[in-house]
């Protein structure tokens, strides 16, 4: 499988009044056309291990690393155009919340059209048509009928389907999804997560699934990352994860309250100093 | 049949929209109940009208067999009932110590020994003094939530109202404030009124739940029956196979 | 994790940085060092600052900087001096005082009318405010449209208004100052209580059994102070603007009080050919203005509710 993605000892650091925080320190990994999960809880890095793949790092952090080159192009060496013609074009990102990440003031259609418009020079007839086709694809009955309506006025499952729609229109080789269904119902989710799924088999896509949520992580992608404190503690195949041999993964999969499995206490984790090293 | 909290027909409606309609429960002393549903099946808001948060259109709530009238509450339900919210973030005063905080409801109701209490609480929910006169941005999210146990325990109370308490922390998190809340139950033999989406949960910390969809209740069932699978209703069917986690299988036959 | 600091004599600095207060006090301190550290690095604040803290010494210490009476002239020798005359470095008026001295008891009277309005006004603001917004149905109505009535009119009119009807005078003019200025902080102490109103810990006071005006006092007002001291802060340099307005006008404080507006007014007789009359008074009402906004705007940024991030 040739690598899509290469990141070498990525770090991400942001200075503050009293003194550097390194969010990301010292991440390598290589993704194909397949399916990554970066899993950990908050503060380990896992999404700004994301937004510095898609560049989307704040300002004034500092991101270094020894290789971040995706499909050739040296990420950090780019010029800002061609990383915007990168951005939406060839990598996208679906965030977690499409309240906030959709245009509140453009209708859902246009929103599509322009992300289009933006990366390939088609008629605007044109990328009406691939746009409804998109809406069709993310399983949306009515697709004329969304095309028109404003993010405020579909629901949040809607809302997402509507954003993965605009993050795959223009036909990426690579989704960053930044806890995609985290802000959904349940039932939503897997609806969700299910035409996720489909398109990136149909369309060959690299996929990075970041999640706090290790089973599902799990049970969605053919790989797993596990990040502590900034680092990858463990990597493992996901179906490799009940042999997960570090303890904080197996912390992790063993803290979950789940139905019909009577533990009373819950086992903990017991966070040991040497696993941040 | 004495119960510690009783419901029956209840309707609150906001504006035009019905949140909760015709909702009747019964929590026993000492129960540990749970409410179950997705986002605007009305579940928070039913424990929000147990508090007097929320605009009672319609039926009645019963504390210890006394009859609330509309939203108001005196001192005694207050120290009968406590509260623990979903966000930490949002749930403790910005601005206000720990020690302040906890102290609030001591001097509210007049409590004496304001001291030993607010040490005893903290030591309760595993914080110890240091905490004590930090405000909440220095403090974690768990750590948050464990001073917010601390608040709604300070007053001695017998019922807790717990509103979705650990959906916004790590799973780890998740599982330390779990066994607090089961340990303080034992220790004070506490009623539970706990409301959360996550199944897994529910069955972990309750003996009965309800569930809830678009401010009603489908399904009355014990954690016993949902685990083995004796469920009536088929919306409480789907939320258990959601619970289950992702499956392609499934999806391949559903696309 | 703390056995570090635990072992060695903590400075002065980790005392009061400690993420781990051990009294009240501590934790108090601690929290206003921060405060101080975030102001201080706006230099611009502390020269504002620094520019307040010269008028609160030139004020308290006026009888012995001021090189001669404020109110006693000489007549014969000292009429209409141009700045830089012997004795006299900032010249002086029409009827031989000298200006330095003047200015430098009006300062004075500059502080106490800022401070009296400040007192006056920013409370019944922030009472009125917070009330309107924590009770809501018709108390807000009530109370809101009173405050609309006293915006409807334009400040320095319904001022000189209440002046007129109470006599000239400065205590009048502090009086009627207070009075038009409270509405502005009676909005912003309303806006800052509608979006603390809703929010859980509020909720959380409710279900201890805190009367409402306990949580008005106690758990909203709080929340409505940093926004509403910026604003008290910037609206100072208005405030002065508006005394020496009145004191123009011959409504505020009356001769022979050196009040800086005052002066400005008995100098525009001769602001032709002894311009520093009116311009020295008026460069004095500048700087301390410009001080009371820089100050101001330090303070925004000091204050911010939003620190509470991560």
């Amino acid at each position: 499988m040739s690598a899509l993605l290469t990141v070498e000892n990525l770090k991400v650091s942001f200075p503050t009044r009293t003194g550097l925080v390194e969010a990301v320190r010292g991440v390598s990994f290589t993704l194909g056309r397949e399916r990554l999960g970066i899993v950990g809880e908050s503060g380990s890095g896992k999404s700004q291990t994301g937004r510095a793949i898609m560049g989307l790092t704040p300002g004034h952090a500092q991101v270094t690393a020894k290789q971040l080159s995706f499909d050739g192009i040296d990420l950090l060496s780019a010029s800002p155009k061609v990383r915007r013609d990168l951005r939406g074009k060839r990598i996208a990102m679906i965030l977690q919340d499409p309240k906030y990440s959709l245009n509140p003031v453009m209708s859902i259609g246009r929103q599509i059209v322009e992300t289009l418009r933006q990366h390939e020079n088609v008629s605007r007839a044109e990328a009406r048509e691939r746009a409804l086709d998109m809406l069709a694809a993310v399983q949306i009955r009515d697709p004329k009928r969304v095309y028109d309506l404003y993010p405020h006025e579909v629901s949040g499952g809607m809302g997402q389907r509507a954003m993965i729609a605009m993050m795959l229109v223009a036909g990426p080789e690579l989704l960053i999804a930044d806890e995609p269904t985290s802000a959904l119902d349940v039932t939503v989710q897997l609806e969700v997560l299910g035409i996720l799924d489909k398109l990136v088999a149909e369309r060959g896509m690299g996929l990075i699934f970041v999640s706090h949520d290790l089973r599902l992580v799990s049970s969605f992608c053919d790989r797993v990352i596990v990040m502590y404190a900034g680092r990858i503690v463990e990597e493992l195949a996901a179906s490799e994860l009940a042999n997960a041999r570090h303890p904080y993964t197996q912390g992790l999969l063993n803290c979950m309250p789940a139905i019909g499995s009577d533990r009373h206490p819950l086992p903990v984790l017991d966070r040991k100093p040497e696993w941040a090293q | 049949m004495t119960s510690a909290v009783s419901v029956s027909n209840l309707s609150v409606t906001y504006d035009d929209f019905k949140a909760l309609n015709d909702v009747s429960v019964e929590i026993a002393p000492g129960e540990s109940f749970g409410l179950v549903g997705e986002s605007g099946s009305g579940k928070s808001t039913l424990l929000r009208a147990i508090a007097g948060l929320a605009p009672v259109t319609a039926g009645t709530i019963r504390v210890h067999d006394r009859a609330l009238q509309g939203a108001k509450r005196d001192k005694a339900f207050y120290r009968a009932v406590q509260m623990v919210f979903q966000d930490p973030y949002g749930s403790l005063h910005p601005r206000q110590t720990i020690d302040r905080q906890l102290l609030e409801p001591l001097a509210i109701h007049g409590v004496a020994d304001g001291e030993r209490r607010i040490l005893k609480a903290l030591d309760e929910v595993g914080l110890g003094s240091g905490f004590r006169f930090r405000y909440p941005h220095q403090l974690s999210g768990g750590q948050r939530q464990r001073v917010a146990i601390a608040r709604a325990l300070i007053l001695e109370p017998s019922i807790l109202l717990l509103d979705e308490p650990t959906s916004a922390l790590d799973a780890s998190v998740q599982a330390e404030v779990l066994n607090l809340l089961e340990q303080v139950r034992r220790n004070h033999k506490l009623t539970f009124i706990m409301v959360s989406h996550d199944l897994g949960v529910v069955t972990h910390m309750c003996d009965r739940l309800a569930v809830m969809q678009g401010g009603r209740v489908v399904e009355r069932l014990s954690s016993a029956d949902l685990v083995a699978g004796r469920i009536g209703e088929d919306y409480t069917r789907s939320l258990m196979v959601a619970s289950k986690g992702f499956q392609r299988k499934d999806v391949a036959a559903t696309a | 994790m703390s056995t570090i600091t635990e072992t060695r004599p903590m400075t002065r600095r980790e005392w009061l940085l400690s993420d781990r207060p051990q009294s009240r006090t501590q934790a108090r301190l601690g929290r206003a060092y921060m405060t101080w550290q975030r102001f201080a690095a706006n230099r611009l604040a502390v020269l504002g600052l620094i520019i307040l803290l010269a008028l609160v010494f030139v004020a308290a210490f006026a009888d012995f900087l001021a090189p001669h009476s404020p109110y006693l002239g000489d007549l014969a020798n000292a009429r209409l001096l141009p700045p830089g005359s012997p004795g006299y470095l900032l010249g002086t008026d029409d009827l031989g005082r000298d200006i330095l001295s003047r200015l430098i008891h009006g300062s004075r009277l500059t502080l106490a009318v800022v401070l009296l309005v400040a007192i006056i006004a920013a409370p019944i603001g922030l009472i009125v405010g917070a009330v309107a917004g924590y009770a809501g149905g018709w108390v807000d109505a009530v109370l809101m449209r009173i405050t609309d009535i006293f915006l409807a009119f334009p400040k320095l009119v319904l001022a000189l208004a209440f002046v007129a009807a109470l006599g000239p005078g400065i205590e009048n003019a502090v009086i009627a100052i207070a009075i038009t200025s409270w509405p502005p902080y009676a909005r912003i102490a309303r806006a800052e209580t509608l979006t603390v109103r809703n929010s859980d810990y509020i909720a959380a006071v409710q279900l201890m059994g805190a009367s409402p005006i306990r949580i008005v006092f106690r758990h909203v007002m709080p929340m409505c102070m940093s926004s509403l001291i910026v604003r008290v802060t910037l609206d100072m340099a208005g405030i002065i603007l508006t005394a020496a307005g009145l004191g123009f006008l011959g409504l505020g404080a009356q001769p022979p009080l050196p009040e800086w507006g005052a002066m400005i007014a008995s100098g525009r007789r001769f602001i032709l050919d002894q311009w520093w009359v009116a311009t020295m008074p008026g460069i004095a009402i500048l700087i301390v203005s410009l001080g009371f906004n820089l100050l101001g705007d330090g303070l925004r940024d000091a204050l911010d509710p939003r620190e509470s991030g991560q």
